[in-house]
């Protein structure tokens, strides 16, 4: 399966990354070697086999409806490029 | 050429659980910004969710509410897309298998009645918040992120394209307010965005079986602005058609000052969310005795409480139907008649005297001063001879405004009725004395002249006299 450049470059759009001249080549080139690994899979028949997203069945726990404060306001904060006050300074949206 | 107009809506309601859908968090509105954030609900690496059970139990009630199949086995996944307010870069959600499948919604519009369909129910997990405005400097030209409701849960209520009108739409988002708020799972603030619609709309001519390109409106909180964008809205696209040109897919914005919509820049390029199964979270597995037990304890929804108010307490469809449309209101009437006995009496009162004050105000009828016991105060005065039906509405108006009792304002304003007849006797002669002709034309069978002397009385009694005695007297003393 080989990827057009436009299909890279929308992976990488989505993906918020920025191709350099020649990577648009270089990356739809690995990726399309990935892909077509992965295509490998069609010859097996699971047209009879559940579709699972874990190796072994086992429902997911709960917790109960309990409030912890957590004070994790500097952690949450600490990783803020920028900050001011107790909120996250970010980029002007819309 | 006619076009018809075809929406389905997203509707987003906050659950009223104290702690964030994945962990312990609390959910608490207003608290200081990013206090209520953790290493979970920001996804630091090495940590992982844990489902807050109440969160399902609340999903479960509002399908079971609105006829859906409960799924026996749902699964989380990861939208992802980037934006300042998602801290992960992925957003929790359902998508492939949602919790609670199908099920519909009873609307009626202007007396009409119509079914509209439910196309799932999903749990997921709220973004945090965007200030354009910093709350304490009040300086501009960059946005602000508080995380304190990244991870509140959500449910979000797809509906099928079944409704027709703006109006359709409005009568549905209130009935399905009203039994979120009768499940107790969901305050239905829409200012406080605790309920959010999203509206996709698409014209097509009539006649025409295939939908026409739908366009989303975001952004509208409140009744009004829903139906006001969708007007705008439709007439926008039929302008389009008109002058030959095609509706395109997008999301547009909602500006309720300008009254118009606004194409929003795309957001994310195209709605590429790439949804997989979330590795962190196993599969959510219900079963009977689970759905069964939240079945048993399910509150009693509008149409049953309006059926009851019929069958137990003879009320009209239309007031049953007026009085079940908010659960605060039926609770109030409820309450009165508990107190009261008299259900249509209280009723009469209610949809009258109190749901004119209360448009007029704007307030909730949590906050109206005239609790149950106050309202019934009054009727029992009036029962009681002490008052007349016309003075207790001008003592309600008092009571609403001081949140006095009915007893106390009719004391403090000398207010009380005039039912003896010793007291009225004397007035009533002295005025067929002094009012001879219409005396004898009465006697001669102008029997409308009764009103004339009614309202001479009252003049005389400034209002306080008991009418029906009043009446009495008189025909007894008019008497040929
Ligand atoms: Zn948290």
């Amino acid at each position: 399966m080989k990827l057009t450049p436009e299909e890279v470059q929308k992976i990488a759009d989505l993906a918020r990354l920025e191709l350099r001249p020649g990577e648009v080549e270089k990356y739809g080139e690995q990726l399309s070697n990935i892909l077509s690994n992965i295509e490998s899979l069609k010859k097996f028949q699971t047209d009879t086999i559940e579709p699972t997203a874990h190796a072994i069945e086992v429902p997911t726990p709960f917790r109960n409806d309990e409030v912890v404060l957590s004070d994790a306001r500097e952690l949450t904060l600490a990783n803020a490029p920028e900050r001011e006050g107790d909120l996250f300074k970010v980029a002007k949206v819309l | 050429m006619t076009y018809e107009t075809i929406i389905g809506l997203e509707v987003h309601a906050q659950l009223l659980t104290a702690s964030k859908i994945f962990c312990s968090c609390s959910t608490k509105f207003g608290a200081s910004p990013n206090g209520n954030s953790c290493p979970v609900c920001l996804a630091l690496p090495g940590v992982l969710p844990v489902l807050n059970k109440k969160v399902v139990e609340y999903a479960i009630r509002a399908g079971l509410a609105t006829g859906c199949t409960i799924a026996k086995k749902s699964v989380f996944a990861r939208k992802n897309y980037f934006y300042p307010d998602l801290p992960k870069g992925y957003q929790i959600s359902q998508y492939e298998l949602p919790i609670c499948i199908g099920g519909k919604i009873d609307i009626a519009v202007n007396g009409e009645k119509k079914t509209i369909g439910l196309t799932r129910i999903h749990l997921e997990e709220d973004a945090g918040k965007l200030l354009h405005e910093h709350p304490t400097t009040r300086s501009k030209g960059a946005s602000w992120v508080d995380l304190n409701r990244a991870g509140v849960p959500l449910i979000e209520i797809v509906s099928e394209p079944d409704l027709r009108s703006a109006e359709e739409a409005v009568a549905y988002l209130k009935t399905l307010r009203a039994i979120l708020i009768y499940l107790e799972i969901c305050d239905g603030n829409m200012e406080e965005g605790s309920l959010r619609c999203d509206a996709n709309v698409s014209i097509r001519p009539v006649g025409e079986k295939k939908f026409g390109t739908r366009v989303e409106i975001k952004n509208m909180n409140s009744f009004r602005h829903i139906e006001n964008a969708i007007h705008h809205e439709v007439r926008r696209q039929e302008e389009v058609l008109k002058e030959g040109g095609r509706v395109i897919q997008e999301t547009r914005l909602w500006d309720s000052e300008k009254e118009i919509t606004i194409s929003m820049r795309s957001k994310e390029e195209a709605n590429d969310y790439r949804y997989f199964p979330d590795p962190d979270l196993l599969p959510l597995l219900i079963d009977d005795s689970w759905i069964n037990a939240v079945h048993q304890n399910l509150p009693e929804l509008p149409e049953a409480k309006k059926a009851r108010f019929m069958s137990q307490h003879q009320l009209s469809e239309i007031d049953a139907e007026t009085l079940t449309s908010s659960k605060s209101l039926a609770d109030y009437y409820e309450a009165c008649v508990k107190i009261y006995g008299d259900a249509k009496k209280i009723s009469n009162w209610i949809l009258t005297e109190l749901l004119r004050e209360l448009n007029n105000s704007g307030e909730p009828i949590e906050q109206c001063k005239v609790k149950p016991d106050g309202l019934s105060g009054l009727l029992q005065l009036i029962d009681q001879g002490k008052i007349s039906g016309k003075m207790a509405k001008a003592v309600f108006l008092d009571m609403v405004k001081t949140g006095e009792s009915a007893k106390d304002l009719v004391a403090k304003q000398g207010l009380s009725q005039v039912s003896d007849a010793s007291t009225l006797e004397p007035i009533i002669d002295k005025i067929i004395i002094a009012n001879p002709n219409e005396a004898e034309r009465y006697r001669q069978g102008n029997e409308k002249l009764i009103a004339f002397f009614v309202g001479q009385v009252m003049k005389e009694t400034q209002g306080k006299g008991n009418p029906a005695l009043v009446n009495e007297i008189l025909k007894r003393k008019l008497k040929p």
